[in-house]
Parts: C-alpha cells; structure tokens; sequence
C-alpha cells in the first residue's frame, strides 16, 4: 500500500525542510526566547527571596522598635518611682531635722530659764541675807536689853543655823 | 461499482490522504479546480527533468517521456517512465505534500523569528508579552520546562532547540493539515520517519560510555542475563525510531481518515440514498464531523507532545551516567 512506503522524494525535501529549520530556529530563534524565559524565572526567583528578606528586615524592625519602646515605658516608670521615693526621702529628712533643731532650741530655753531661775535664786538669797540681817540689826538693836533674852535668842539662831545646814 | 452521480467515498478520502502532483482545491461542477506544482524527476536512462506537472493534464497525457500511473496499476498516482512502466531513480517533484511542507516550514520560521524579536527587544523587566508573542512563550515554557528540562537534565541546551523545533513543527503541520484542502504532512510516513531519524541520530551521535554499556553489557543485571538483554536493547535501538514514525503518522492518518468518513456520510445521507436522502442523519453526520475535528485539534497537540515527550526522554536516557 502505497501509504506505508515512504516516498524517496518527499523524504530528501523533508530533510532538507526540517534541517533548514531547525538550523535557523536553532541558531536565531529557540536561544533568545529560552535565554529570556530562563532568565525571567531567575529575576521572579530573586525578586522572591528579595521580598521575603525585606520582610524579614521589616519584621525584625518592628521587634526592635517594640522592645526599645517597652524598655523606654519601664526605664520611664523606674525614673517615676524613684522620683516619689527621693520626694519622701527628702520630706521625712526635712522633717527629722526640724524635730532635731526644734529639740535644741527647747533644750536651750530650758537651760537658760534654769540658768535665770538659779540667778534669781542666788540673787533673792542675797536680798534674803541681806534684809534678814538688816531686820536682825533692827531687832537686834531694840530688844536684846536683858541678858535672858540675849541667850534666848542666840541659842535659837543656833538651832535654826543647826538645822539649817542638816 | 462507481456509477454516476455517486459518491466514491475510498477514492476521495485517499484523494486527500495522499500524494499529489497538483495541490487540489475543490471541484465546481465536473470541473477540478487544482494548482499545478513543479515536477523534478532523474531518470537513468533519460537524465533530470523539470516542468509543470500542467503538462501532464491531469494524468491523461504523457511528457518528456513520463506519465502519470493510472488507477489501479502499482504506481497509482505516481510518476512512471513511459518506456519501462517503472518509477524513475529519483522523483524530487514539489508535490502538494512537499509544497504544504516548505510553506510549513516557512511560516514556522517566521513564526518563531517574529516571537524572538519581540525579546531581542525587551530586557527582563519587561512585563510579560500578550497576544500572539505571548502565547508562543506560553507554550515554549511549558514545553522546555515541563518536557526537555525534565526530561533531559544535562546539556539542557544542546538539546532544547531540536526538540522544540520538533515540537512546534509537529504541531504546526498537524494543525495546517486540519484546515480543508491543505495537505496531509504529518500524516505521511516519509515525513515522520525522517523526524524520528533525527531524534534516532541525535539520541545516539551524543550517547554517553555509560549509555552504551546499559544496551550491550548492563552491570546491574545477573552476568548470565546480559548477553540476551544486549540483543533486546540492540534492538530497541530501532524500534523506539520506529515506534516513533508509526505512532504520529498512523494517528493523524487514522484521524484525517475518520473526520473523512463521517463527513463523507453527509453526503452519502443527503444525496446518494434513494427515495431523496435522509436529512436528520446528515445532521448528526455533521456534528459528530465538527465534534471530531474539535478532537483532531486535541490530537494535533497530543501527538506533538508525545512525541517531543518521547524523544526527549530517549535523549536524557542517552546522557545517563554512572552514579558510583
């Protein structure tokens, strides 16, 4: 049957058709078109791992920009606290000084009015002494004419000297 | 036998099938509208020849010596030497199947060149091309990825422009053949044979030591086995080619012949039956010829692709080396 045998003629002009093409597409076709498709897959590949690594970058931006804020809270409410402390500090010294000076300053009042009241003390003594003697010379001079009574009197000066001095 | 006015359904289908020496277009009436094509014939015993197979009239005369076989002799159809009643040594004649393939190959060409200078163009941040560029790289990619880079894992670009040459080739030729009045290229074994040639010399021209050893002294069987399996092997050298020739030229034949036939029923339906002709079954004849056109598209796809397929995995097997 004539379609199973392949015509000789038909064959050398296949030959010759294919040949010419494959040579022609081979040589300014198939390169430029697979150089571009390769090439286009490795520029969608790196733009894939760029963008994942941008993302990466941006992620770890974030986490940063998150840590540094909390650490600027708690580094913000320490400074608070430690403000109020040293505010209480600061009032509960003030106030231990004020009781201290306010202590001194009763205490020295106290030994100046001690010290006043001895002064008067001594000076009324004096007075005392002084009048008793004056009284004394008074008494004295008026009614110590007998001799009785001379003793008398000086035996009780004598005793009160006595308990005097116990 | 044939009467007037009837349909010769075997005659026409071969008609189409088969080789010609003019390109046949359709008929009006009784008359055939065909183009002749250049006949180029070497004789032994009368040297080279060259003219318009016009000349010939149709097969009712004869020329410098050569005629066209009648019907129902050996060479029915083909050009015979007059004196001897035998084929001449070497007929090159551009018969409608080798005018189908030049103009094939042609349009191909043009084809592939237009779709590379779009990107001779364009650097790669180019967005991607549309329309007819774009679906050229549709399929380039989804074939050298897919096929040759699969299938062919090194020297990858040895083999990449063979392989889509034969796969857009098939694939082209397979389509114009669909197109009514074209010629049958794909579906004629000289054409597929000389591709499977190619596949069968490029797979072997470049076939590594450690292919070799795989068809004549396989290590990984038992000793006693190699020297059976070097035959086999041997032999499926040739019948991979083979296999490769029948299957895209049976297939397109076979499918060509179908859509044919059901066709063919239209009229055998409408106008050859007696009593008027049967209008409801040339409906149905004539959507079951749109359905299996629809089908020979697919086919048409299919065949390139196996074929591609299949020598690029016959290639890739041929750069096998020693994994040690």
């Amino acid at each position: 049957m004539s379609l199973l045998v392949p015509e000789s003629g038909l064959f050398i002009w296949m030959l010759l058709a294919f040949g010419a093409v494959f040579f022609i597409l081979a040589k300014f076709g198939w390169p430029v078109i697979t150089g571009m498709v390769d090439e286009r897959a490795r520029y969608i590949d790196e733009g894939v791992s760029k963008a994942k690594e941008a993302g990466e970058k941006l992620e770890k931006v974030q986490q940063d920009t998150e840590r540094m804020l909390q650490e600027a809270q708690s580094r913000q409410s320490e400074i608070l606290e430690e403000a109020a402390r040293m505010k209480q500090d600061i009032i509960a010294k003030a106030r231990e000084e004020a009781t201290v000076a306010a202590q001194k300053v009763m205490e020295d009042a106290r030994q100046q009015i001690q010290a006043e009241k001895e002064n008067a003390v001594r000076d009324i003594r004096r007075q005392v002494g002084e009048l008793s003697v004056e009284i004394a010379e008074k008494v004295l001079r008026h009614s110590l004419s007998t001799d009785e009574a001379q003793m008398d009197y000086v035996n009780r000066l004598l005793d009160e000297v006595e308990n005097r001095a116990q | 036998m044939k009467e007037a006015g009837q349909l010769d359904v075997t005659a026409m289908i071969f008609d189409h099938v088969g080789d010609s020496y003019y390109w046949h277009l359709t008929d009006i009436g009784e008359t055939s509208v065909s183009a002749p094509l250049p006949v180029l014939v070497y004789s032994e015993h009368t040297g080279w020849h060259a003219f318009s197979s016009s000349h010939f009239h149709h097969g009712h005369e004869a020329y410098e010596g050569l005629a066209i076989a009648p019907e129902g002799s050996a060479y029915a159809g083909k050009i015979i030497e007059v004196a001897t009643g035998e084929r001449p040594l070497f007929d090159a004649s551009i018969t409608k199947n080798v005018a189908g393939l030049l103009i094939a190959s042609v349009l191909l060409c043009l084809m592939v060149i237009g779709a590379a200078r779009w990107y001779r163009k364009k650097d790669v941040t180019a967005p991607v091309p549309k329309g007819f560029v774009g679906t050229m790289e549709m399929m380039v990619s989804y074939i050298y990825n897919d096929v040759i880079k699969a299938n062919v894992p090194e020297h990858t670009a040895r083999y990449t422009p063979y392989l889509l040459t034969v796969f857009f080739f098939i694939f082209l030729t397979n389509l114009l053949g669909l197109i009514p009045g074209s010629a049958n290229i794909t579906g004629n074994i000289a054409v597929t044979v000389t591709l499977a040639l190619f596949t069968f010399v490029i797979t072997n021209i470049f076939g590594t030591k450690a292919y070799w050893q795989e068809v004549f002294w396989n290590k990984e069987l038992p000793a006693w086995l190699r020297p059976l399996m070097a035959v086999i092997e041997f032999i499926s050298l040739f019948t991979k080619p083979f296999s490769l020739t029948i299957r895209l030229f049976a297939n397109i034949l076979a499918g060509h012949c179908a859509l044919l036939g059901v066709i063919s029923v239209v009229f055998l339906t409408a106008v050859s039956m007696p009593g008027g002709g049967n209008y409801g079954m040339s409906v149905v004849s004539v959507l079951l010829a749109i359905f299996l056109d629809m089908l020979e598209v697919l086919v048409a796809f299919i065949q390139a692709f196996v074929f591609t397929m299949l020598s690029s995995i016959y290639i890739g097997l041929s750069q096998a080396h020693h994994h040690e």
